[in-house]
């Protein structure tokens, strides 16, 4: 498709708050053997390379995608910005095929969180042990009380924009940033939870409010979810790969990662991986892979061999199994007043009400937000919502300043039956490609159909008119390589460790095992500080 | 009908502050692409012109945004990359398969092609493979109502709500960077904003959106 050339190389790497500008990068030999080499910059594998490089760690980090400046290389434009997804080839099916390529991938140094839609939440205690506490899904092998102090690093190491206190949950921090003004869209959220008796509050967001080093001011252009322009995001390109390179880190971008080698010992030697039109090999002590849901168990299958015929990190045969979305259903409704939701970021305010609710006819919970898509997600809606087309839909579109909507970011249960396999088709570096089979179970029809009565009830609270909910959509990703307590049940362990291979690791999203009812990316980050402070104290005890 | 925001044409920010380089790059693209087909052969694009006609009719009276171009386009460079859903074959393989069925369909029930079809009997076809009616071995890897769906409906809309002319339509700001916005609360907007046609405004609403800029 794009034939671009690598830029991180030569000693420099883009300089992200500069035009055309660059910065020093420290390099690696492809026989040096580094401590550690990992696969995805985004949430997880981003993170984990500053936090690793940082501590004293030499750090090599893949990534597929291109390593772009925002400030000359981010359009104000829906259709030029697809090229921060993941668009190589891949099969859906299942009840509920999956729409991929879109908001739920990213290739591009800093993964998704390049156009991720900033909303930076904590996990509600109890979701690190549903199964005991609340009787559904799997307990995490990790304590809430000490997640709570991963969240807070990254919430300072973001300047998370948001309330002086949050309404949910045990108390924490105020935000390090006050919280953004709250646009029309986000004003509706909140006067129509106040008329169902909720509380709502302003969104912790990973976009700053005030100076913040070479970040400016969000200047509220309304094009977050497409990368932003100005770098006023805080996210794996601007914050956790400018302090990986900092600290001695080399990032090589363009840089798709096709077999991890393993040697007689089980130990993982390096990684295979393509880029420059050559496939080359790292040498590396320890392995990290962070490709998220879909990649990372594709990766992990792809490196079978015949030791390991199942794929790496295989024994309990859950690679790949128990592969999450959350739900991301929505209502929509006209207001008489302008709205304009193409203004500031999207989802300025949200209730978690029914996270913490417990009340209710299904397990898991959800949280909604105020929404602001732009036209041709509006009209994406309109169509595959109501199945408009034709004059009907001109007309209709020409509503769009009026709109109001809420959307869901709901918990879906983990189910063996949805999984990433491998089809027998192979991409353009030769690899057999994903095959992601999904369906919605019983309890996440429930938990949906709750979602959107109350947001409908909210809706009509405010006095929108044409009400109408938006039942198909779905947004991050989560499981198949889950977290636990065992060998046999889990592929992980509280470390991100393989139960395998020692010196193999996952993190990302890929180790939950289950997902909660808000964003994951503010979880994933902390797994990951998390996990770089574990590798340190298990370096230190000689148990690397 | 008349237009909702009278004068307004967000071409007009095009050299302000609301634009950058990279947009202005993209967007510039986006209006000179080629008006023949490259991917798909003058038979399919016949087809899909008309399709496109009945699935976003635009009004008289100005450039109309150049759909069909647009697919053409994107199936020229991704058609063979992305999602694929099953049973369907990645996105310009079902978009042929698709258009040849609809062709199909249309000789079957009118004795013509579909590019030929009133707007009555397109209109008519559209819907019942909207509805998942047609079957038949033509349509086996592209079952109606799926393509329709999540090709079909999609890529149409895509084109024509990426491009600008349909933002102007809409009311839509537009690129916004680096310039942004500052009035975010209901009822209000910045000066580079289009102002919306009610009741008796429309000669203000056409005076304020003729010096958005």
């Amino acid at each position: 498709m794009l034939a671009e050339l690598p830029r991180a190389i030569g000693g420099r790497a883009p300089d992200v708050f500069s035009p055309g500008g660059w910065v020093k990068m420290r390099e690696y030999g492809l026989d040096e053997e580094v401590d550690f080499l990992i696969v995805g910059t985004g949430a997880g594998g981003g993170t984990l390379a500053a936090r690793l490089a940082e501590l004293g760690f030499s750090v090599v980090a893949l990534d597929a995608g291109p390593y772009f400046r925002p400030l000359d290389e981010f359009a104000s434009d829906e259709t030029e910005q697809s090229k921060l997804y993941w668009q190589d080839r891949r099969i859906c099916t299942g009840k509920d095929p999956l729409q991929m390529g879109g908001k739920n991938s990213g290739k591009a140094v800093g993964g998704s969180m390049v156009h991720f839609a900033m909303v930076s939440l904590r996990f509600r205690p109890e979701w690190f042990k549903s199964r005991t506490q609340l009787g559904y899904g799997a307990d995490w092998p990790l304590d809430w009380r000490e997640m709570w102090q991963y969240y807070r690093q990254a919430e300072l190491a973001l300047s998370i924009s948001g309330p002086v206190s949050y309404p949910w949950g045990p108390k924490r921090p105020r935000y390090p940033y006050r919280a953004h003004e709250i646009n029309a869209a986000g004003r509706w959220l909140a006067r129509g939870a106040e008329a169902l008796g909720m509380k709502w509050a302003e969104t912790p967001l990973a976009t700053v409010s005030a100076p913040r080093g070479k970040s400016p001011p969000c200047v509220y252009r309304g094009f977050c979810r497409f990368g932003c322009s100005t770098n006023a995001k805080q996210s794996a390109l601007t914050v956790w790969i400018p302090r990986a390179l900092a600290a001695g880190a080399e990032i090589r971008d363009l840089a798709m990662a096709g077999r991890i080698e393993v040697n007689e010992a089980d130990r993982v030697t390096g990684v295979h991986f393509h880029r420059q039109d050559a496939w080359h090999f790292q040498r590396a002590r320890n392995v990290v892979v962070a490709g998220y849901a879909v990649e990372t168990p594709r990766l992990l299958l792809n490196s079978a061999n015949a030791r390991h015929p199942h794929g790496l990190a295989n024994s309990s045969g859950l690679v790949g199994k128990y592969f999450m979305t959350q739900s991301n259903q929505a209502v929509f409704g006209r207001m008489e007043d302008e709205v304009r939701w193409y203004k500031g970021p999207p989802s300025l305010t949200l209730t978690e009400h029914w996270n913490y609710e417990d009340r209710k006819d299904f397990f898991g919970g959800y949280c909604w937000m105020a929404q602001g898509p732009l036209p041709i997600e509006w009209a994406f809606i309109q169509t595959g919502a109501r199945g408009l087309w034709g004059e009907a839909l001109r007309q209709d579109m020409m509503n769009y300043n009026h709109q109001v909507g809420l959307k869901m970011v709901g918990e879906t249960l983990p189910n063996k039956n949805n999984a990433v396999t491998l089809a027998d088709e192979r991409d353009q570096y030769g690899l057999r490609i994903p095959r992601i089979t999904f369906s919605w179970g019983e309890n996440d029809h429930r938990l949906i159909a709750h979602a959107i009565g109350q947001m409908t009830q909210s809706l009509e609270a405010i006095g929108a008119e044409e009400i109408f909910p938006q039942w198909e959509d779905a947004n991050h990703l989560a499981g198949t390589a889950r977290m636990g307590f065992t060998a046999e049940t889990s592929v992980v362990t509280a470390d991100c460790r393989s139960w395998d291979i020692p010196n193999l690791w996952v993190c990302d999203g890929s180790v939950f095992p289950t997902t909660g009812g808000v964003n994951p990316s503010l979880t994933i980050q902390a797994i990951a500080l998390r996990t770089a402070d574990r590798i340190k104290t298990m370096a230190q005890n000689g148990e690397l | 009908m008349a237009e909702r925001f009278p004068g307004y044409d967000v071409l007009s920010k095009r050299a302000g502050l609301s634009w950058n380089d990279v947009t202005r790059r993209a967007v510039d693209l986006r209006l000179a692409v080629p008006r023949e087909p490259r991917f798909f052969t003058m038979a399919e694009w016949a087809v899909l012109e008309r399709v496109c006609s009945r699935i976003l009719p635009q009004p008289a009276g100005r450039p109309p945004v150049p759909i069909a171009a647009l697919i053409d386009a994107k199936m020229l460079t991704y058609g063979e990359t992305g999602t694929r859903i099953e049973p369907m074959p990645w996105d310009g393989e079902a978009w042929k398969l698709a258009l040849a069925a609809l062709d199909g369909q249309a000789d079957s029930v009118h004795h013509r092609g579909f590019a030929t079809l009133d707007d009555e009997a397109a209109d008519a076809l559209l819907g019942a493979m909207q509805r998942g009616e047609p079957s038949g071995p033509a349509w086996a890897r592209v079952p109606p109502a799926l393509f329709f769906a999540k090709r079909l409906l999609p890529d149409i809309t895509e084109a024509y709500y990426g491009h600008p002319t349909a933002w102007s339509e809409i009311g839509f700001g537009g690129p916004a960077s680096p310039r942004g916005y500052v009035r975010m609360d209901t009822n209000r907007h910045d000066p580079w904003e289009a102002e919306e046609a009610k009741g008796d405004n429309i000669a203000k609403a056409r005076r304020h959106n003729r010096y958005v800029g």
